[in-house]
């Protein structure tokens, strides 16, 4: 065991305004920027504000800023840092700060209740819906999803520009969209409800350039770009501007994804 | 509370009123522009080499090589190939350089293309410069307007780009005759176009706008089971889109040049069998 | 008197993982409106942490499943102290709460015919658990939540708002159940003092009925697979509301926790690393398990390696591998390895699936695993083996319920469901079934509340005493410099987070997995001059989002629960499931029948009991009932001669 003092910048303050603040505090083998932040409160800071819960990656509180790159404190491990560095720890910079480290994550909880749920199939009992696994992957890749809001955070379709928030349902939610879509028993199109239509008209899927930075930053590994929402670019292109799909399902009346 | 810093005037974005009060417009510490700039470099030599080579309506044929550029051939002023891709559809009124009615295709298609898009709306609009990065723009509106709402159309492109891709092939097979159109010969040349084309395709076929009609768009794979091998299959060369993506420039661009070589009479080309 | 926002609800549901959401659901669907109020975020309860699956015998792999065999298994499990009745309506039911996820948008890996696939855990006969990779639980969690949401839409759609009739208090935590005092309706629920975390408000939910559905303890113990938020919450609440907790002695501590690097020790090592054919080791390479097989299961495991391997292929012929015992015997069993000096580097044992299935197996069948191992211990588990070690994980007592209503026992209006309600499990839970447990009596701890809301002639009014009472208590470590009537002056205040460690330390030593009667007074004696201690907690800054404050809070919960278990398993003068004595290392028959109920000392509800040596708590022995003559006829009489008294046999 080897332990060290480590140099640390974390952001203080509240809505009013705050500042970085300097700490000089120990390491030990092993630890991750978790602990050394509740290593502050314990010691320096008690008063500190963080999320957390699990600290095993899996229920996606802890999320922050880690030298300027959004990230969990609790899978961020000490070693990769050099011993001589600083190392700055700011809440997400993406929504608005409630204190400390700690933002107001709200906006995600709004986007969530305005796409529309799982719609069951009509007519199939609990306990006789059969599925084969291949149909049920895509979906299950996207329900992997911790909803750290990393994501969100570093899409810079919000993070750079607040007055898209009310139109763009960000990659997570995007994500939920194409989940429901793949869903092989979803009946949102027998209900009425067209998703491909809707996650362009709807949840602003049009404002994502595909920069990837999502995927960049997902810590469960979900191939948030590739996976959900180019497919779900390209199956709002069969909705919007394929002449020949939108020919093809008014001749044969019944949607050509069965 | 004490303000160490003042939040600077651009009261948007990650400096809101709302935001954690944060001077700097990114705290990364590594070195983030490195990517972007290297993207934007590479690409900026391309374009720079492909106007030059597309405009100069010179040395690229080289029998039995045609180069890409030039390939399908389409106007009356075009260097006739035996056996080649001469198709006179526009005639004689087209007075300038013949590849300009072709490279559109290949150019919309890498344009639109999903890869390309993330490549240079980072590397050249700096939108985003790099993750947590923040943006140099006062507005955003993604591709929901003219002129970008037009990436939509990717997958026509990608329709055109199926038969241009099946003419380098035609040109490729033609590479394996000599100089004096005999078959059963291969120069360092017919190596060099052969790779490209091989290439080309594999950047083709895995584009995302493939792997959607493939079998993308469907609800039920276990339903369509030849269709859910050939996306798996297009699953895992996308993957490597990007590579792909690099690889597929670099060596059309190497190709073409290497017919400029032997056309222009700089090189000869080595024969192998 | 304290001026603060009061609503009126229906039902409050204190707690948003499995047990709650699922009660929510219930309540709002049976026309209640509800609230729900949690530490977290919504969506980041401690249930996402579940791993293996969810236990219910469609019999969709091994079609000799049904719920009778369930039942047997979670009895063996419990060694026979579980509330039968609970035991049984939970096999019964678990299997229609399995499906009805799916009709909610739930994606279960799946067999070969497109069913729900089920997967092998330690204790059950058959593969039984419901599972989506290894992260079933987020998979339960996140289904719920979204059922929730579509409940908001549909209200949306009909009264124009959200929240009109189910709505979700996020961040706040419940310090105070309230009661109504009258002639007429005697003693019942009358609401939830709560605060908000983000601003440190504090507010009033005023509702007939209340469901505690607030998970365990572990935080009182320095080893520990659980989160910050559990606390004992719920347990404490339902004490201090005059309920009594039910065999707290009991408490799991599952035998693979993560031990190396210091920072995350006691994270969880899921069971399906067995089930899937993990096997454990020792410094000398030796699948010691076989040597630790106990009489009572003798017949039902493997006696050699060969037979052992056999069975993940041809699990009919051939007999299950030790790994796979309970719990608590694994746990034992890796606790005496190690103290024999064959342990690990670390303090642990080896658990290896590198040498047992292939690299690309090992990353689809245990895709968290892999990544846990690889960020948090830069280990490759698909080329070495994992150091492992028991954790405390899980506490099989709580809030005693009645077994068909989950109503808490003495207190009209309270409920419970999920971790915190006792006796469902008896001495030891089986794998896979706290998730079963959550939905099944999550769902009927909902029903009932409504029902019982419902039946309310006249809606129960909350006294202003009380809540000034609630607010001066909750305000107090920010004026705890001063010195108490009677103490010596000029002490200063003390840390919270001290208190706490010092509180984990002595549980995880004194009450740990092997007990001893000495060291537990010894503990009961700390645990009293931390009580006294705790009272002058203090803390700096303000009440907006101070987790110093929260922790000052949540202190007396621990201190309250610990004491309890501490209590408990003094009084319990044998070994049994989750609690082994080395000083009684026999299972009684006699003990059997014999819970233990804790009560608060001084059940008028005033601030936490002074006496320093006395404690808070009074332990009650109550005897059982009988186990149903149909149910007792699912076993061979000689397996019951292991755990029955004669008279129980004969009658």
């Amino acid at each position: 065991m080897s332990s060290y003092t480590a140099a640390f910048k974390v952001w203080r303050g509240d809505a009013d305004g705050g500042e970085l603040r300097d700490f000089a505090v120990e390491v030990n083998d092993g630890e991750v920027v978790l602990d050394i932040i509740h290593r502050l409160q314990a010691t320096q800071a008690s008063d500190l504000a963080v999320r957390w819960n699990c600290k095993a990656g899996k229920c996606g509180s802890c999320s922050a800023e880690i030298n300027g790159r959004p990230r969990l404190l609790c899978m961020t491990r000490m070693s990769v840092f050099s011993r001589e560095e600083t190392i700055t720890v700011t809440p997400l910079r993406a929504f608005p700060v409630v204190r400390d480290l700690v933002t107001d994550v709200s906006f995600n909880y709004a986007k969530a209740r305005e796409v529309p749920s799982f719609v069951p199939p009509p007519g199939v009992r609990a306990g006789e819906y059969r599925m084969q696994q291949m149909d049920v992957e895509r979906s299950q890749e996207f329900r992997k999803c911790i909803e750290c809001f990393l994501c969100q955070d570093t899409c810079h379709v919000v993070r750079d520009h607040e007055e898209n928030k009310a139109a763009f349902a960000g990659p997570r939610f995007l994500m939920r969209v194409a989940e429901l879509d793949m869903h092989p028993l979803d009946a949102a199109g027998e209900a009425g409800l067209d998703r491909k239509k809707a996650a362009h008209d709807e949840h602003g899927l049009g404002y994502c350039n595909i920069t990837k930075c999502c995927t960049e930053v997902c810590p469960e590994g979900i191939k948030i770009t590739d996976n959900a929402l180019i497919p779900l670019k390209e199956r709002a292109v069969d909705r919007k501007y394929d002449p020949l799909v939108w020919l093809g399902n008014k001749i044969r009346r019944r949607g050509a994804e069965d | 509370m004490a303000t160490g810093t003042e939040p600077p005037q651009v009261n948007t974005g990650v400096h809101g009123a709302a935001r954690a009060a944060i001077g700097p417009r990114h705290l990364r510490t590594d070195r983030w522009w490195l990517a972007p700039a290297l993207t934007a470099g590479g690409l900026l030599a391309f374009v720079v080499y492909s106007t030059w080579r597309a405009f100069a309506n010179a040395d690229y044929y080289a029998a039995p090589y045609v180069s890409p550029f030039y390939s399908p051939c389409l106007a009356e002023n075009c260097e006739p190939m035996r056996g080649g891709p001469n198709w006179e559809i526009f005639g004689s009124w087209w007075g300038l350089s013949p590849a300009l009615l072709i490279l559109i295709f290949p150019l919309g298609f890498r344009l639109t293309c999903y890869y390309y898009r993330k490549a240079y709306y980072r590397g050249f609009w700096a939108s985003p410069p790099a993750c947590a990065v923040a943006e140099p723009h006062k507005k955003y509106s993604g591709e929901t307007r003219f002129p970008l709402i037009l990436q939509n159309i990717h997958r026509y492109f990608f329709y055109t780009a199926i038969p241009v891709a099946g003419i380098l092939t035609y040109d490729t097979v033609l590479a394996f005759r000599d100089e004096h159109y005999e078959w059963g010969h291969m120069g360092l040349g017919t190596l060099v176009l052969l790779v490209n084309i091989v290439l080309i395709w594999a950047y083709t076929v895995s584009c995302h706008s493939c792997r959607h009609i493939i079998g993308g768009r469907l609800k039920h794979f276990s339903k369509h089971p030849v269709r859910y091998r050939l996306w798996s299959w297009v699953g895992k060369l996308n993957e490597r889109h990007t590579v792909l993506a690099w690889a597929s420039l670099i060596s059309v661009a190497l190709a073409d040049f290497y017919v400029y070589l032997v056309a222009s009479g700089a090189f000869d080309d080595p024969r192998l069998f | 008197m304290t001026q603060l926002e009061r609503q009126q609800w229906d039902v409050v549901v204190v707690g948003a993982g499995g047990a709650g959401l699922r009660a929510a659901i219930e309540a709002r669907e049976r026309g209640a409106r509800t609230a729900v109020i949690c530490k977290s975020l919504f969506g980041k309860a401690h249930t996402v942490m579940a791993e293996g699956g969810i236990a219910a015998s469609m019999g969709n792999v091994n079609a000799g499943d049904n719920w009778q065999v369930h039942f047997r298994d979670t009895m063996r499990g419990g060694k026979f102290l579980n509330q039968w009745r609970m035991a049984e309506l939970h096999a019964r039911e678990a299997p229609d709460r399995v499906w009805e996820l799916e009709t909610w948008g739930a994606l279960f890996d799946r067999t070969a015919d497109g069913k729900i696939s089920q997967r092998n855990f330690g204790g059950h006969e058959y593969p039984r658990l419901a599972h989506v990779g290894d992260r079933t639980g987020l998979e339960l969690i996140r289904t719920l939540q979204q059922k929730i949401v579509s409940l908001q839409q549909e209200d949306k759609e009909e009264f124009g708002d959200y929240e009109a009739r189910l709505k979700i208090f996020q961040e706040c935590t419940v310090t105070r159940v309230l009661k109504e005092h009258s002639l007429k309706d005697g003693e019942r629920v009358a609401g939830a003092f709560c605060y908000e975390r983000e601003s440190g408000r504090f507010f009033v939910l005023e509702a007939p009925s209340v469901v505690l559905a607030t998970g365990g303890i572990g935080k009182s113990f320095k080893v520990t697979s659980n989160s910050w938020e559990y606390t004992g919450d719920g347990h404490a609440l339902a004490l201090l509301a005059g309920a009594p907790l039910l065999n707290m002695e009991f408490v799991q501590f599952h035998p693979t926790g993560m031990v190396w690097p210091p920072s995350v020790k006691g994270i969880l090592v899921t069971e399906s690393v067995r089930g899937d054919g993990g096997v454990l080791r020792n410094s000398e390479g030796k699948r010691f398990m076989f040597d630790y097989i106990p009489d009572v299961f003798k017949e039902k495991y493997a006696q050699s390696e060969e037979e052992g391997d056999r069975w993940y292929e041809d699990p009919d012929n051939n007999r299950r591998p030790p790994e796979l015992l309970p719990r608590d015997e694994v746990a034992r069993a890796i606790n005496s390895e190690v103290k024999a000096g064959r342990g690990s580097p670390h303090g642990g044992v080896f658990l290896d699936v590198s040498t047992r299935m292939p690299a690309e197996v090992i990353r689809r069948r245990l895709p968290s695993m892999y990544h846990q191992f690889k960020e948090l211990a830069d280990v490759d588990i698909t080329a070495e083996p994992m150091e492992v070690g028991p954790t405390c994980h899980y506490v099989m007592g709580g809030i005693a319920v009645e077994s068909d209503t989950a109503a808490a026992v003495g207190v009209p209006g309270l409920f419970a469901a999920g971790e915190v309600a006792g006796g469902m499990h008896g001495s030891n839970r089986l794998g896979g079934n706290s998730l079963s447990d959550l939905l099944v009596f999550g769902r009927r701890a909902g029903l009932h509340a409504a029902e019982y809301a419902e039946g309310v002639r006249e809606r129960p009014t909350v006294q202003d005493g009380q809540i000034d009472e609630a607010a001066a208590e909750a305000l107090r470590p920010f004026s705890a410099e001063g010195p108490q009537p009677g103490e010596e002056n000029g002490k200063p205040p003390e840390n919270p987070y001290t208190l706490h460690q010092e509180l984990q330390q002595t549980m995880n030593d004194l009450v740990g997995i092997i007990r001893r009667g000495a060291e537990m007074e010894q503990a009961l004696d700390r645990l009293a001059g931390l009580r006294v201690r705790a009272r002058r907690a203090g803390v700096e800054g303000h009440r907006q989002f101070n987790p110093g404050w929260h922790l000052a809070l949540d202190l007396r919960n621990m201190l309250l629960v610990s004491e309890c278990i501490a209590r408990a398993a003094l009084e319990r003068t044998e070994s049994r499931g989750g609690h082994t004595r080395e000083d009684c290392p026999a299972m009684e028959r006699e003990w059997r029948r014999a819970n233990l109920l804790c009560q608060l000392v001084d059940p008028t509800g005033g601030l936490a009991a002074t006496d320093p040596v006395r404690g808070q708590i009074a332990l009650v022995r109550k005897t059982t009932e009988p186990i149903r003559p149909d149910l007792l006829a699912l076993f061979d009489k000689e397996e019951l001669v292991k755990y029955l008294a004669e008279e129980e046999l004969y009658e």
